[in-house]
């Protein structure tokens, strides 16, 4: 056992809980359950009228559930990183205040009147959009997920954080309204040199990436909405560029800009950041797209089973950057016997799935993995069969299969195995 | 057909909005517009400005502007990034990528110096400085002589080592292929062995240091019941700092801490506090109250404030309470950038916050 408050205090809640309740229907109950024989006062009293929550918020039982970062992580938090709480949440939409923030120059506070969009480079007219001409443009609604790049990354050289929200929680999956990126590059009319884009925000870092015209002219969006409401400030607000499937740091948030180019700018998120150094020394540029992972949520360090041996849940999500996830592997014993697991929910293309694996648990040790296979065949790969092809000095695009170590009393532990 | 015109035909089947002529909406740009915001700079040297600047300005801007978190030769300060060294580190375990041991093209130093920083402060910096800032850079990189000066004629003639390691993504040739197809789902393995542990390493966060102090403070004065189910199981009481903090804290006005707690939030970007504090761009401020001032080791303070510790002055609550009311104009030359807490009483809750650090080893 380690000094670590945080796990001893969900262990201690699990094993009270786990007592409690600990053979399902097979038990008597004791004595009458006071939740049943004791008026509670929620039965009785007058709660909050209409006025009292004009925008409402997670019940205060649920105040657990929230980003966390990790401080020793990065310098400063105003650059820096926080992650979703996976381990808490089902079905496939991340709700709009637990998206994971990434910010470069910290949340920058947008006046939506005193916002615009140039549009100029190799274009045939500049062009300067209000929040309100790009509201003009014909709107699509597409769910897609947003990934970091470096998510997991600090899981190379072995398991490190013990939590999916730590190792998997820079990605969360929403339902954009936008317009195509396409309708506003038509506007301004795409040179035939055009080859290249570079968004650009309008933060203190002035976030900026080259983006291949094809890419830009396929399936790019200029969003506005979230989940149905405005984007969040810490998600870009008033508008973002989407790059469905591509490496979330493309996603510029708070876009001021489009500029169309001949070439890329090989600025600093795609050079120094943002490339991929191999074992011989060389590195890889230009990795856009997110390969196809999983992870099982729960049970998970952060999530022990606390209800003893029995009919047991394991969920999780997956994703491809290259599509949908028509199928997810479950194992139980670190990938002797694996079973397919239950898909559930809408399947989109690059979008989060969520998966299901019932079993009847009989209180010994497991080792869970799941193992993601996206529409074009590809299936992701354990994390020793990653080094082999890219060593271990990588920081992003680890998209390798997840161990978690359950113990007889249900606590849960990231750890790697042969 | 184009593959415009094919998109537009397609699209008219489906009855999409999209119209060939376009909608109409915006406005041209106008040249002054553009000239205002397109600051990008291409490894060709498109969008340089005009200007020049050599390496002897750069280290004076640099160690001004850049050195409190970068370190006066790009070696880093805390986990701010090296800019400097770290030649033939690449393949080694742990690789150090600086601008010149990884970087490929100068240009996005140029950039990245114009465009984001200095940090808080971005874009602020004219043309001529920003080529001194990158001089002194190729300096500090070995990559030109202490003589240079960089400017927008000579700028794309410059070439940095490590350009020719960088090759466009292969995944698609290199791994895609081998890592499709058929899997194993039945007996796939004799035996399973756990080969590495998160436990081990340990460093999952939880929060902070201080919070947990706090709240074992409180848990010692005003005893509670151990399970509510309603707080966050995270921050529940860890019981060895419960001992500690009743033998260390007895002084300690605990709601005034929980106060000030709050306020120093505006001070962490600069300063750290507790287990494993390190000196960022402000001190670490461990037992602070009685501590001389400008003599903590391992700080680069300003002069004045290392001439008024070596004069005597010792950091007593009422020192730092004057101090923290208004900064620049009690010490002048003073490196926090801090405008001053409006009330006396915030900083005395400030104080007692930080004096729940009450160790230097924390």
């Amino acid at each position: 056992m380690t000094s670590n408050p945080t796990r001893r205090g969900v262990l201690g809640a699990g094993l009270a809980a786990g007592a409690a309740a600990l053979t399902g229907r097979g038990a008597k109950a004791q004595a009458a359950d006071p939740a049943i024989t004791n008026l509670q006062p929620w039965n009785q009293a007058l709660g909050d009228g209409v006025d009292a929550r004009p925008y409402g918020s997670p019940s205060p039982h649920e105040a657990h559930v929230k980003r966390r970062n990790v401080e020793w992580l990065t310098a400063d938090p105003v650059s820096s990183v926080n992650f979703t709480p996976l381990h808490e949440l089902d079905g496939v939409i991340t709700p709009n205040g637990l998206c994971f923030e990434r910010h470069h120059a910290g949340i920058a506070e947008v006046d939506p009147a005193r916002h615009r969009l140039m549009i100029n480079g190799l274009v045939d007219t500049p062009l300067v959009f209000t929040m309100q001409d790009i509201m003009r443009f014909p709107r699509e609604n597409r769910m897609y997920f947003l990934e970091c790049a470096a998510n997991s990354g600090m899981e190379w050289r072995g398991s490190q954080l013990n939590g999916c929200q730590f190792t998997h929680g820079m990605i969360h999956n929403v339902l954009y309204t936008g317009v195509p990126l396409r309708y506003l590059l038509e506007e301004a009319g795409v040179k035939t040199n055009g080859k290249w884009v570079m968004p650009e925000g309008a933060d203190a870092s002035a976030m900026t990436r080259s983006i291949p015209i094809e890419k830009a002219m396929d399936d790019c969006l200029v969003a506005f909405k979230m989940n149905g409401e405005a984007l969040r400030p810490e998600q870009g607000y008033p508008v973002r560029l989407v790059v469905p499937g591509w490496e979330g740091n493309m996603w510029v948030k708070w876009l001021r800009r489009l500029e169309v180019g001949d070439q890329p700018w090989h600025h600093r998120e795609e050079t120094s950041k943002y490339t991929d150094l191999l074992e011989d020394g060389s590195a890889r540029r230009f990795t856009w797209v997110m390969d196809a992972k999983s992870v099982i949520t729960n049970p998970s360090p952060q999530a022990p089973i606390t209800h003893g041996r029995g009919h047991t849940v394991i969920t999780g999500v997956a994703w491809s950057g290259r599509g949908s996830i028509p199928r997810v592997d479950v194992t139980i014993d670190g990938g002797k016997t694996w079973h397919q697991a239950r898909m559930s929910g809408p399947s989109a293309e690059k979008s989060l799935h969520r998966f299901y694996y019932e079993f009847d648990w009989d209180g010994g040790p497991l080792l869970l993995q799941s193992r993601a296979h996206d529409s074009t065949g590809y299936v992701q790969p354990t994390k020793d069969q990653l080094r082999a092809f890219r060593g271990e000095n990588s920081i992003y695009h680890n998209n390798g299969i997840q161990t978690w170590y359950v113990n007889e009393q249900g606590v849960a532990e990231n750890v790697e195995v042969s | 057909m184009s593959k415009f015109l094919k998109a537009c035909a397609g699209a008219l089947l489906v009855a999409s909005p999209a119209l060939a002529d376009g909608y109409g909406l915006g406005r041209p740009a106008l040249t002054e517009e553009i000239a205002a915001w397109d600051i990008d700079v291409r490894p060709d040297g498109m969008g340089l400005p005009e200007g020049s600047g050599d390496v002897f300005t750069g280290e004076e801007i640099f160690s001004e502007k850049c050195a409190i978190c970068h370190g006066d030769f790009g070696e880093a300060v805390g986990r701010w990034p090296q800019l400097a060294g770290g030649f033939d580190t690449l393949t080694d375990q742990r690789p150090v990528k600086t601008i010149g041991s990884y970087w490929p093209y100068l240009s996005t130093v140029y950039d990245y110096v114009h465009r984001a920083m200095p940090f808080g402060d971005a874009q602020s910096l004219p043309a001529d400085d920003v080529y001194a800032i990158t001089a002194y850079l190729l300096y500090l990189n070995d990559i030109v002589d202490d003589e240079f000066e960089l400017s927008h004629e000579n700028f794309a003639g410059i070439r940095l080592p490590n350009e020719d390691n960088f090759f466009l993504d292969d995944r698609a040739e290199v791994e895609l292929t081998a890592l499709s197809g058929e899997v194993c789902m039945e007996n796939c393995k004799d035996s399973v062995e756990i080969t590495m542990r998160a436990a081990v390493l340990d460093v999952t966060p939880e929060e902070t240091k201080a919070r947990q102090l706090k709240d074992a403070v409180e848990a010692v004065r005003n005893p509670k019941p151990k399970i509510d189910a309603t707080a966050d199981m995270a921050e529940a009481p860890a019981e060895e700092p419960a001992e500690e903090a009743t033998m260390q804290m007895a002084s300690i006005d605990t709601e005034l801490a929980a106060a000030g707690e709050k306020l120093f939030r505006q001070c962490k970007s600069c300063h750290q506090v507790g287990a494993g504090a390190k000196n960022r761009s402000g001190p670490v401020l461990n037992a602070i109250v009685g501590r001389t001032a400008g003599a903590l080791e391992g700080f680069r303070y300003s002069r004045p404030m290392q001439a008024a510790g070596e004069k005597g002055l010792v950091w007593t609550e009422d020192e730092l309470a004057a101090f923290m009311a208004n900064p620049k104009t009690y010490m002048k030359g003073t490196k926090m950038s801090f405008r001053g807490f409006k009330s006396d009483a915030d900083a005395k809750a400030v104080i007692e916050y930080l004096k729940t650090f009450d160790s230097a080893e924390m």
